[in-house]
């Protein structure tokens, strides 16, 4: 069987710049992957690659065998790969539980003659799709706040409705940009504890981006290091943390 | 702040200044000679408001303060409470007035009937999908142009034509959308800006499918089950209305019908956009508003819910068409220039984007209150252009700024 996601020889040029050059990777399933480096190092710009919103330089994409590269971003989020972003983007004015409606709105495929004429099928349809929100609320722990508007969740709410959001359309793979981007060390926690949920319950493999190391350290089982756009080193979390080219590309040379 | 007295006066120096070329000169004509005429009346009139306006600007502006429309217009949280009932009472109201009213007051409503079609439909476009359509008159002369053109040639009557119609203007729509909404903000205006134009010239320039500056006349009105409103029936063999109802004829029962028929017209518009923003679709619209990226990363395809919106944007324009060629009777290019367009989306941007009721009141506003201040026929845009202004200062959000149609998980 081959893996979930392959990456290979991807590059990515902007004009003169080149942002990623020559990064592999291949994500197994049920693997949590994390790419960590510092800022500005192309991490980013691998996942708009992968996730179709840039299409890239040189190189291939393939989810589940199936090239992807040349695919748009929606079309890549049919196939079962959703992403959320390094600043959060939710629906700010709709409230949560619509925030997880939309989310579903490729599967909510009703038509609009059934919808505007409420038969019973649509309603059924309806009605599933709003125990399903229910459900993945419950899971993040927002279903207090089903009814506010997403815009007024506190910051660390929002990131669990962001990844609410992207579960609710059954991926394959998840890509989560700085999942723990300004979250307290108790949010961190939590958040850890999510993804193994996730991992564990709901077979789904994830691909994150992250500068918190221990929770780097703690949940990924493969950790790819990037440096001014290529690739550095691969390998289990022991095995980074004891890696001289990662160390100095952290520090600095001694 | 500079001293009002001499400040007043510096800026009323500067009024004369700037005045006197342009409106200190008066033009006669005398036989063929055309006289300049030096007249300080109107500068001197200009000098005394901004002198004044200038001398008593702080506690003018004091004044302007206590002026709150928030407090006089309800709040969007009040306005959901009393909606159903309004609603309803609107609706009645609107059925029996017509038989008391006069001849000339129901036609006029008729009118505005057409303008709250059409406000529906581009507050789709707006207000919701959030796109800037500046030809939206295209669609509606497709619409009229199509039902004249249908019955012209092929004698089909106004409810066969309306859902060809409808199915036209979308097409429309959707053929104008799909190269163009990748475009947006400034750029997609524009573009549409210049579509609504070239419809326009092409109904102008196509004299032999259209009829060209001359437009297409002896249009059908609408017929009730096939009973024709007229003194006399236009075939061998017809019924008209008043013979059927063994009535007398009068010309007031065809106003009246019209009205009637454009009333249900409306409510069906209204019934089915309330349905789409419930709807799966118009969640979607609000969303790829809010957040296209967001969207695409969810696997929405944004072209397809724009392509939605705009089509569905435009087929009640088209709707709305044909029936103004039904009423009208005759078209031709000169009802649908660009000021249809601007008008259209005032009644959108007035009544508060994406507001229904609030579309209503101002498709009801700026037809009726022409009408009724005849007089005042002259001001008309400058009027226009200054309520437009104050709104912006007072109340940017409309006159009943538009409630979400929320979506509540039962706790």
């Amino acid at each position: 069987m081959s893996a979930l996601l392959e990456v290979v020889d991807l590059s990515m040029r902007f004009g003169g710049l080149l942002a990623v050059d020559g990064v592999e990777f291949s994500v197994q399933r049920e693997q949590v992957y994390a790419v960590i480096g510092p800022n500005g190092a192309g991490k980013t710009t691998v996942f708009n690659c992968v996730s179709g919103f840039y299409r890239p330089t040189r190189g291939q994409v393939r989810l589940d065998g199936e090239p992807t590269h040349r695919l748009s971003s929606y079309q890549i989020a049919r196939r079962g790969l959703v992403r959320t972003f390094q600043n959060v983007r939710l629906f700010k004015q709709m409230t949560a539980v619509e925030n997880l409606l939309v989310a579903q709105h490729t599967q909510l495929q009703t038509g609009l003659l059934k919808g505007l004429l409420q038969t019973p099928r649509y309603r059924h349809a309806e009605r599933h799709a709003i125990e399903k929100a229910a459900f993945w609320l419950e899971r993040v722990g927002l279903l207090e706040q089903a009814n506010r508007e997403a815009g007024n969740l506190a910051y660390g709410q929002q990131r669990r409705l962001e990844i609410a959001r992207c579960m609710i359309t059954d991926p394959r793979l998840l890509l989560l940009d700085e999942p723990a981007a300004g979250l307290n060390p108790h949010e961190t926690q939590e958040l850890d504890r999510l993804i193994n949920q996730l991992r564990q319950h709901h077979g789904v493999s994830v691909l994150l981006i992250e500068h918190d190391m221990s929770l780097v350290m703690s949940i990924s089982d493969q950790i790819l290091v990037m440096e001014n756009g290529s690739p550095i080193a691969v390998g289990p979390p022991a095995e980074i943390q004891a890696n001289p080219r990662v160390i100095k590309a952290y520090l600095g040379e001694a | 702040m500079p001293k009002p007295l001499p400040d007043a006066l510096l800026m009323a120096l500067l009024t004369g200044l700037l005045t006197l070329p342009i409106i200190g000169v008066q033009i006669r004509v005398e036989g063929i000679n055309v006289l300049l005429e030096g007249d300080a009346g109107p500068v001197l009139l200009a000098m005394a408001a901004v002198f004044l306006a200038r001398l008593f600007q702080v506690p003018l502006q004091a004044a302007s303060g206590l002026i709150r429309l928030g407090q006089v217009l309800p709040t969007a949280e009040r306005m959901a409470s009393y909606r159903p009932a309004l609603l309803t009472l609107l609706v009645m109201v609107a059925v029996v007035w017509p038989f008391t009213a006069s001849r000339g007051a129901v036609d006029i409503a008729t009118l505005a009937l057409i303008y709250v079609m059409l406000g529906l439909g581009l507050n789709i476009v707006v207000g919701y999908a959030g796109l800037l359509d500046l030809g939206y008159v295209a669609f509606y002369a497709v619409g009229a142009y199509g039902y004249a053109l249908l019955s012209l040639h092929f004698g089909l009557s106004f409810w066969e034509c309306l859902p060809l119609c409808v199915l036209l203007a979308a097409a429309t729509g959707c053929l104008l959308g799909f190269p163009v909404l990748r475009l947006r903000g400034d750029y997609l205006a524009i573009v549409t800006l210049g579509f609504g134009e070239i419809i326009r010239l092409l109904l102008n320039n196509l004299d032999e499918l259209t009829g060209g500056p001359d437009g297409i006349g002896n249009i059908p009105k609408p017929t009730l089950f096939g009973l024709e409103f007229a003194r006399r029936p236009s075939t061998e063999g017809g019924v008209t209305f008043h013979q059927f109802f063994g009535l007398e004829y009068s010309g007031g029962d065809t106003v009246i019908f019209l009205y009637l028929v454009a009333l249900v017209m409306t409510l069906f518009i209204l019934y089915v956009i309330n349905r789409l923003i419930h709807m799966p679709v118009g969640r979607a619209w609000e969303a790829l508003r809010e957040d296209e990226i967001a969207c695409r990363s969810l696997g929405l395809n944004p072209t397809v819910i724009k392509l939605s919106a705009f089509s569905l944007g435009a087929s009640t324009a088209g709707f709305a068409g044909a029936f103004f060629a039904a009423r009208q009777g005759f078209i031709n290019p000169e009802s649908f220039t660009f000021i249809e367009s601007a008008i259209v989306l005032s009644i959108v941007v007035l009544g508060g984007m994406g507001s229904q009721i609030g579309v209503i009141l101002a498709a009801v506003a700026l037809t009726a209150l022409p009408e009724a201040a005849r007089q005042f026929a002259e001001y008309r845009m400058l009027i226009f252009g200054l309520v437009l202004m104050l709104m912006m200062i007072w109340r940017p959000q409309g006159l009943l700024p538009a409630t979400r149609p929320r979506l509540e998980l039962p706790q």
